[in-house]
């Protein structure tokens, strides 16, 4: 196998060293047994849609999103391990999505993943000796003795020293900020060039989490690596990364570099999250506007951009439909007593029919005039909410009346100062920046 | 060295009170039957097909005596010989058919679970078949088939019965490995081998064998008390092992049936008393372990806490 | 759900609802007793929300499970809890169970676990009520239960949806208002938000913020996450190895952090306005044998030598609250020499956490 030596700094050339075009990766829905027995439709995930990335050589990039957000899945596909369903990921000329898997499992360890759960990660049945010697043993190194010496020599450089104190442990003997460093160790002891570390320091103590985010720092230094750093925690992105991603069910909605996102964020999601973060400083305590709802469900995932139904500025193009309607008119109801919501639900009457995505749908049970009313009434509530913008007409039809939304614009990643964002805020013409 | 004898030692580092000494009890009984197996030769003062002794015949159907301590049988055997090399032959049918079930149903099971799909729908389907058919019933058959079907020699007999009791107990580990294979294969560090290049062979066998094989010993244990039972009800009905082949308590127990009637107790009962006792101390050992293994059965050992009195000054 | 963000209220009225004195929880292992919790004290006002802080291994869902009488098998507490005037952990378990739910209450990390999958959420919402009020009509459930979820941000509409057919934040709501909807005096909530998505989070430590207006409950919030505590409490208490080492208002605590293991602890934080990485050397100690002195001398980059040897004596800190440690005093009780700096063995990666 043609292959640089091992554990050198890679040289610093100008060529990106993972180029990752047009990616998806989807995923049939089993589903769990309860959405099974409950009949629930299986449908597919697009857990990765459409993403780009250029990895340079050395720099740290943040995929930085709630889970959902198909931040996990990127960076396992770049290992291989979620495969391509469209697109491709380039590694020092060679296309992964398109490797046999004799040829991906070769290529493994150039490409080397750190996990969230460090108790997880490792064997139980393994001692920390076989747990990171066995990378080496896979790739054919068969002498025991061989092993050892560089199982040692990565055990000093994970810090985990003296190492005849840990060669004989098993993960349940340790801590986890020990068991992180063992992962890290047999990741970096094939000698690769790309780390990807999902939420690294996530399961760790808050005392534990600086020492674990210093040794990647300091393993970058001395190895030459490249991390993709996955996490839902801004706070240690910015300290961390170059070169940030903000995803959201499936896409990168907003990438550029670390200051650039955080003096100016764009995107209305990038936004939010840094609303989101608490600050331990009490003095510090910021007003909060914080977006409602959750992560929509990936297999039917909002029409437009998938971030309008949570997003405070979207506009009437972003792809209102039905099920904002229903969100709408529940939240509503959360405020009112018992006895105005009975009488209220009366006149909508059928409210599941809006869970079926359309830009044109039908609400009311008791005549268009009461139908009307009430939407008044929600909308004197009410009277900021953006869904008011997105809706085009409102027509009588049957015993209610039909509600039409604008036909969405799914925003594409455009340039926007310094970054790429995907929001219709942000067209190619701005000149901004 | 040390983490050998720590693993033959947590059964009873980690038990305490009745389930130790369901355990203590149960290995004691089964190494009595152990050694007997095992020293048959020097222990039993015949050899089981022996009629005669220094050119004199034995007498048929003798009350237990000097001579023969437990009696003769009909056949003029000598019922304590027949009885300790009846454990010989209990011992080897059973280690066999386990070694054979283990060597079989375990890589089936892991296969199985780890690859999914339409292999594993085919092996289950297979196995759950074989699992609901009366597992007596599929010994008969299988007795049949495979008597006088294998090379002939001394050991055919045991060989066959053990590969019809293998049989019968192959579904039960092929579904513990492969369900235990289902779950384990999703935890990350079966992941976390394939992210550093791990094939799938080297996954089962590395990975995912050592996680999976935990309760074997425990099945084994259990189906061996079982497959003590078969084997006996086989010998009943006279499948299997001949008298001339080898000493077997079921078949003995079939002879002794006659006797019965005619006051004669001594012939069915110590066959009939090795059955109960090998049976009884093999399912203590499989209890006693089951409770060590498992972890949905084992309990905390709890000791009372002591708190020290306060100190003054805090 | 936008909430104008005011000043929260800091309610005094004197009389504690729930007051700690010198509790202990230990645990009994072969190796030992475990002693997570060993002699606390803290008070909690009506609407008040303390925040319980602490690297984990330290005691803090212990106490909580120990304030609540949920504690497993093998474990043993003592001191005095008094809630509203009574003693709660001298009492009967009968008379405990009926404090729970009614005028205690508990909010767990994991909510999928602790509903059932089978019950409607209005089930689940008749079933406590029910076991504390049996008189209740079914309206007058229906009004109640509503009510509490109309809080929680969760539409009526789904008063009939079974718990799976939420999402992870409305779980956790859902929990919430089942936690109070008999509107208990004192709710204790155990890591209520480390499972959930960072908006998800931002929106129940709202909630949290929120609770002591609209239901007046003592909430002890237990969190290893600083920046939650600044953000939804109104007093903290510090744990390290079974002890709290400091306490008081968040204000003071953060901004004047007077024992070592509280700077130590936000310094460590990773935020948004983290220039350098700061760490605690070492792990938390083994509570079956805690160091002697104070728990914190070995990783204490300020310890004297009165440290390693006297245990310290709680003082009334500057600004309000309470501190143990040599460095605030009292100077007059440390023994000629206690000053010295006290010489620390390097502390390898091996005693990591």
């Amino acid at each position: 196998m043609p292959t640089k030596p091992e554990a050198t700094p890679t040289t610093t050339g100008t060529g990106p060293i993972i180029d990752v075009r047009d990616l998806a990766v989807h995923f049939g829905l089993r589903g769990s047994s309860l959405a099974r027995l409950f009949g629930r439709d299986a449908g597919t995930v697009k857990a990765v849609d459409g993403v780009n990335l250029t990895l340079a050589r050395g720099e740290v990039v943040g995929l930085v999103g709630e889970s959902g957000s198909g931040k996990s899945t990127l960076g396992r596909a770049l290992l291989g391990l979620a495969p391509a369903t469209a697109g491709s990921i380039v590694f020092e000329g060679q296309d992964l999505a398109t490797l046999s898997r004799r040829r991906l499992r070769d290529l493994r360890r150039h490409i080397q993943m750190v996990f969230q759960d460090p108790s997880a990660a490792l064997n139980p049945a393994m001692t920390v000796e076989e747990a990171v010697g066995d990378a080496l043993r896979v790739h054919g190194m068969r002498s025991a003795e061989e092993r050892r010496v560089k199982v040692i020599d990565a055990l000093e450089r994970v810090g985990l020293s003296p190492v005849e104190l840990f060669l004989e442990k098993y993960p349940r003997d340790l801590s986890g900020g020990q068991k992180q460093r063992v992962v890290m160790a047999r990741a970096i002891i094939t000698g690769p060039s790309v780390l990807v570390a999902d939420e690294p320091i996530s399961m760790l103590d808050m005392s534990v989490r600086a020492k674990i985010l210093q040794l990647m720092l300091d393993l970058k230094q001395d190895l030459g690596l490249t991390y993709v750093y996955i996490t839902h925690d801004l706070a240690s992105a910015k300290y961390f990364c170059d070169r940030i991603a903000i995803m959201y069910l499936g896409r990168i909605v907003e990438i550029g570099a670390t200051e650039e996102i955080f003096a100016n964020p764009r995107h209305p999601y990038t936004k939010a999250l840094l609303r989101a973060i608490p600050d331990p400083d009490p003095g510090r305590q910021l007003p909060r506007d914080l977006p409602r709802g959750e992560v929509p469900d990936a297999a039917a995932p909002p029409l437009g951009c998938a971030f309008h139904p949570r997003c405070k500025e979207a506009t009437p193009t972003c792809g209102w439909e039905s099920r904002d309607l229903r969100t709408l008119v529940e939240a509503h109801w959360t405020r009112r007593s018992p006895d105005e919501y009975g009488a209220e639900r009366a006149v909508v009457g059928d409210i599941d029919h809006f869970d079926k995505p359309a830009t044109s749908t039908t609400l009311g049970a008791q005549g268009a005039p009461a139908a009307r009313e009430f939407l008044d009434r929600v909308r004197i509530e009410a009277p900021d909410d953006p869904i008011w913008g997105g809706i085009e007409s409102i027509t009588d039809d049957g015993s209610g009346v039909r509600v039409h939304f604008h036909e969405g614009i799914d925003p594409a990643l455009r340039r926007a100062g310094g970054v790429e964002v995907a929001c219709v805020l942000y067209p190619e013409t701005s000149t901004e920046g | 060295m040390r983490k050998v004898f720590k693993a033959l030692a947590k059964p009873f580092t980690e038990t305490a009170g009745l389930a130790r000494w369901m355990l203590v009890i149960g290995i004691v009984i089964t190494a009595v039957f152990v050694i007997c197996a095992i020293f048959a030769p020097l222990l039993a003062p015949y050899g089981f097909d022996q009629t005669s002794a220094d050119g004199v015949q034995f007498v048929k159907r003798e009350a237990p005596s000097g001579d023969h301590v437990f009696g003769t049988d009909r056949l003029l055997f000598d019922v304590l010989s027949r009885t300790i090399w009846g454990a010989r032959t209990a011992i080897e049918v059973v280690v066999l058919s386990i070694v054979i079930c283990v060597f079989v149903g375990v890589p089936m099971g892991l296969i199985s679970g780890y690859y999914g799909g339409w292999l594993d729908r085919i092996l289950l389907l297979i196995m759950d078949a074989l699992f609901a058919f009366p597992s007596f019933l599929l010994a008969i058959v299988f007795a049949f088939l495979l008597t006088n079907k294998l090379p002939s020699g001394g050991f055919s007999g045991v060989l066959a019965v053990s590969l019809s009791l293998s049989v019968i107990y192959v579904p039960q580990y092929y579904r513990v490995v492969r369900n235990t294979t289902v779950s384990a294969k999703e935890a990350t560090y079966v992941e976390a081998a394939r992210a550093i290049g791990a094939s799938d062979f080297v996954i089962m066998r590395r990975y995912l064998f050592g996680n999976v094989v935990q309760s074997v010993p425990v099945i084994g244990t259990l189906n061996a008390a079982d497959a003590i039972l078969t084997l006996a009800g086989l010998g009943f009905l006279g499948l299997g092992i001949q008298s001339t082949e080898a000493a077997e308590w079921g078949h003995d127990l079939n002879r002794a049936l006659a006797d019965a009637g005619s006051g004669i107790w001594w012939t069915g009962l110590y066959p009939g008393l090795a059955i109960v006792l090998l049976v009884t101390g093999l399912t203590l050992v499989g209890e006693g372990l089951n409770e060590t293994i498992n972890p949905t059965l084992r309990r905390r050992r709890l000791l009372p806490v002591v708190m020290t009195p306060r100190e003054g000054d805090r | 759900m936008s909430v104008e963000f005011v000043e929260p209220p800091y309610v005094d009225s004197g009389e504690p609802v729930i007051s700690a004195r010198d509790v202990r929880v230990w645990y009994g292992t072969t190796r030992g007793a475990i002693r997570a919790v060993d002699g606390v004290s803290f008070d909690l006002a009506p609407g008040e929300t303390l925040g319980l802080v602490g690297e984990s291994g330290c005691g803090k869902s212990t106490l909580g499970r120990g304030l609540m009488g949920l504690l497993p098998q093998g474990a043993k507490r003592d001191g005095e809890v008094w809630f509203k005037g009574r003693e709660i952990l001298g009492m009967k378990a009968k008379d405990n169970y009926r404090l729970r739910g009614h005028e205690l209450g508990m909010i767990f990390q994991e909510p999928l676990t602790r509903l059932n999958p089978l019950m409607r959420i209005s089930d689940h919402f008749e079933e406590s009520i029910k076991q504390h009020d049996p008189g209740a009509t079914k309206d007058a459930i229906r009004a109640r239960a509503l009510e509490a979820l109309r809080l929680m941000g969760i539409p009526p509409t789904r008063y009939r949806s079974y718990p799976h057919e939420f999402s992870g934040g409305m779980r956790q709501r859902l929990m919430i208002a089942l936690a109070l909807v008999l509107r208990p005096s004192f709710v204790v909530a155990d890591e209520p938000t480390t499972a959930l998505d960072v908006l998800v989070e931002a929106q129940i430590v709202q909630i949290l913020n929120d609770l002591r207006r609209n239901f007046h409950t003592s909430l002890l919030l237990i969190t290893h996450n600083v920046g939650i505590v600044a953000e939804a409490c109104d007093r903290v208490a510090v744990m390290y190895a079974g002890r709290i080492v400091e306490q008081g208002r968040v204000t003071d605590v953060f901004e004047n952090p007077q024992h070592p293991y509280t700077r130590e602890l936000l310094r460590s934080t990773i935020s948004l306005n983290t220039t350098g990485l700061n760490f605690i050397p070492g792990s938390p100690p083994d509570l079956v044998d805690p160091p002697d002195g104070c728990r914190f001398h070995p990783r204490c980059p300020d310890a004297m030598a009165v440290c390693a040897t006297k245990n310290p004596v709680t003082l009334d800190r500057v600004g309000g609250g309470r501190v143990e440690c040599w460095l605030v005093g009292p100077h007059e009780q440390i023994p000629p020499g206690g000053t010295q700096p006290l010489k620390q063995e390097e502390l390898a990666v091996a005693d990591e956490a």
